[in-house]
């Protein structure tokens, strides 16, 4: 049975006022605090310590993003892969939920629209809000870094600073998609941000404790008699590196962190992505070790990790939009 | 379906979960145009989730609504479209200003811009609300924003409009002012679609109503006509005289069943199962008695109501 009209109905409408609320909320205000201060310290930390490499690096643009003092081993990029799922799930804990507690779903929903408006104007807006920041973030990064560095960015670098941004919005889709599937699925907006706080913090700094435990017990059931031996070949340690890491690639931001670190460091490559050139015909014959990766293959690189993060997002979206379906309308 | 119904409902059923119990239970509701029906009974009766059903928020698990011609499950933006609703404790967003609440439900509504903001300041008029339209909704008071549900309903130039306890909660002058409104959309060829559990109050308005008890229209048609049904033809008179043994003199009359102090006020009330006013106004102002009021008592809902379910509690 077809529906009658378009489904999109109104989701202009919806994100347009999402937007708008977003933009002029407190949690704004916030986010615009952690924006400036987080691109007012990177920036410091560049004139500090960056200063007397322009000359010596080509890249000294990308490593604005990559670089970490000796004393506090957190880069940008890195500041970022913790910043952006709170800054997403600060957005969309209470999207739904929330409409509910005003008592504004039902009178919203008797207008003429279909939920999926509602919806999806709302995780639109989320991600433009997100994005916005991002952007703003990434405009202060650079034009602190001309006037510190004193040099130019060149094309390459601005398109890589274009194609993280592109990313890190897709990361944070993610999350953003799981902050609002808690808040269909929780009616107290309080619970909805506990257990989205709950998956990141399990995601971020718990499981890259367990996968490798999981790699490890897992380890005697899939690799080959002749491992077990003693006796592997380059092939059978860059297939049980690629389990490894594949178990490390359910969290979101292992994922995030291997596109990041794709897209700024063309130069600095994992021992296993090394690995993974020489054995890759596509990439083999076109990579000189020690030499930087050209843009296209860059994005070549993190390609996967990116439809990964789209795709994550979409699947999660999607459970939302079932179970909101389904949902009773009535408070 | 006839062109004057605007909201028919055969055999409708809504069942949540697998229980045995159904929260509507086979309905049968024939609304006309242009009138005002109210939708009566305690909370938890199964108004709210009828309601729902009408409007295609929720699934009805048998039978068939129609609304306006349409279904509203296959066709929900038909329908939307063209009804009005008032949830129960209606909420809006209380960081925008009342003119931005209705410029979004416009903008959902598919209202183009000029013309919304035209019938923005219409409607707010009309409830009354104007000095407040820049106001944010924070500011306002509870019988405020039932108004302001209202001027939502007006804004779309619904054809239906179903309110849903729109009194509950409002002070008696607010409900006063409130029920003068629904008249007023009436007025204007609106059919109304009211529920409450308050049973006095609506009663002045409705047309038609029906009475639900757990999940079932336990009766429905005019209040006059329920009267009837319930407590028979009754003819009861409240008489103010002044006079000696008025009250031995009005027993007297063929006819009356009992005269007895009313449950409130001064006078008499004098109970018969026929139309006594002549006799009574004879029988009052005979020797020097002066007659200083009279007049029919209407049958009370409130009285049907309990009367009926005294009498189907006691059949049970």
């Amino acid at each position: 049975m077809r529906r009658e009209g378009s489904p999109f109905t109104g989701t202009g409408a919806v994100f347009a006022k999402e937007y708008a609320d977003h933009l002029g909320s407190a949690r704004m205000r916030v986010i615009e605090a952690l924006v400036v201060i987080v691109g007012v310290v990177v920036v410091w930390v560049a004139m500090r310590d960056l200063k007397d490499k322009v000359t010596q690096d080509q890249f000294i643009f990308l490593r604005l993003f990559t670089y970490a003092p000796e004393s506090n081993p957190v880069n940008f990029a890195g500041l970022l892969t913790f910043l952006i799922p709170l800054v997403a799930i600060g957005l969309g804990f209470d999207a739904i939920n929330g409409e509910f507690n005003r008592r504004t779903m039902s009178r919203v929903l008797s207008q003429p629209i279909y939920r999926d408006a509602l919806l999806i104007g709302k995780f639109l807006a989320g991600l433009a809000t997100l994005a916005t920041g991002l952007i703003a973030l990434w405009l202060l990064v650079m034009g602190g870094g001309l006037i510190v560095l004193g040099v130019p960015p060149s094309g390459e670098e601005v398109a890589r600073g274009l194609a993280f941004l592109v990313i890190a919005t897709a990361y944070g889709g993610v999350w953003l998609a799981i902050a609002m599937l808690c808040s269909i699925i929780f009616r107290s907006a309080a619970t909805s941000a506990l257990t989205a706080l709950g998956i990141w913090l399990f995601f971020s700094f718990l499981w890259p404790v367990i996968a490798p435990a999981i790699f490890d017990g897992i380890l005697p059931l899939i690799a080959p008699q002749r491992v077990l031996a003693g006796s592997a070949t380059a092939d059978d340690v860059a297939g049980l590196l690629d389990v490894q890491q594949l178990i490390m690639r359910f969290s979101p931001t292992v994922v995030f962190q291997e596109a990041w670190l794709g897209v700024f460091s063309p130069d600095q490559f994992t021992e296993q992505q090394i690995m993974r050139i020489r054995l890759d015909p596509r990439l083999g014959h076109r990579v000189i070790p020690g030499s930087p990766l050209s843009f296209g293959q860059s994005l070549l690189m993190v390609w996967p990790q990116f439809t990964f993060m789209v795709a994550g997002a979409i699947v999660i979206f999607t459970l939302g939009y079932v179970s909101f379906q389904r949902q009773e309308v009535r408070a | 379906m006839s062109d004057d119904l605007v909201i028919e409902a055969k055999g409708l059923t809504r069942r949540y979960g697998r229980g045995p119990t159904l929260a509507v239970d086979h309905i049968d509701l024939a609304i006309k145009k242009g009138e005002i029906f109210g939708l009566l009974g305690p909370n938890g009766a199964g108004k709210t989730t009828t309601i729902l059903m009408v409007l295609g928020l929720t699934e009805s698990t048998e039978g068939t609504v129609s609304v306006l011609g349409h279904d509203p499950l296959r066709e929900p933006l038909q329908v939307k479209r063209r009804v009005g609703y008032l949830p129960d404790s209606v909420g809006f967003y209380d960081n925008l200003s009342a003119r931005e609440n209705l410029i979004f439900t416009a903008r959902l509504a598919g209202i183009d811009k000029a013309e919304a903001g035209k019938r923005i300041e219409e409607s707010m008029a009309r409830v009354r609300l104007t000095d407040v339209l820049d106001n944010r909704v924070a500011t306002y008071s509870r019988g405020m924003r039932q108004r302001l549900g209202l001027a939502e309903i007006l804004m779309k130039r619904a054809e239906i409009a179903i309110l849903d306890e729109p009194t509950s909660g409002l002070d008696p002058h607010a409900t006063f002012e409130f029920l003068e409104m629904i008249r007023g959309l009436k007025a204007d060829g609106v059919a109304v679609l009211v529920s409450s559990h308050a049973l006095e109050q609506v009663q002045s308005v409705c047309d038609r109503v029906a009475l639900f008890n757990k999940g079932k229209i336990a009766l429905q048609g005019t209040v006059e006509e329920l009267g009837e049904q319930v407590l028979g033809l009754r003819h009861d008179l409240l008489v103010e005289a002044d006079g000696q043994d008025i009250a031995a003199r009005l027993g007297k009359i063929e006819g009356v069943s009992a005269v007895e102090p009313p449950g409130s006020g001064r006078g008499l009330l004098v109970r018969a199962d026929r139309d006594v006013t002549a006799e009574v106004v004879a029988a009052a102002t005979r020797d020097g008695g002066r007659l200083r009021q009279i007049r029919a008592i209407e049958p009370s809902l409130q009285a049907i109501y309990n009367r009926y379910f005294e009498g189907v509690k006691d059949a049970a």
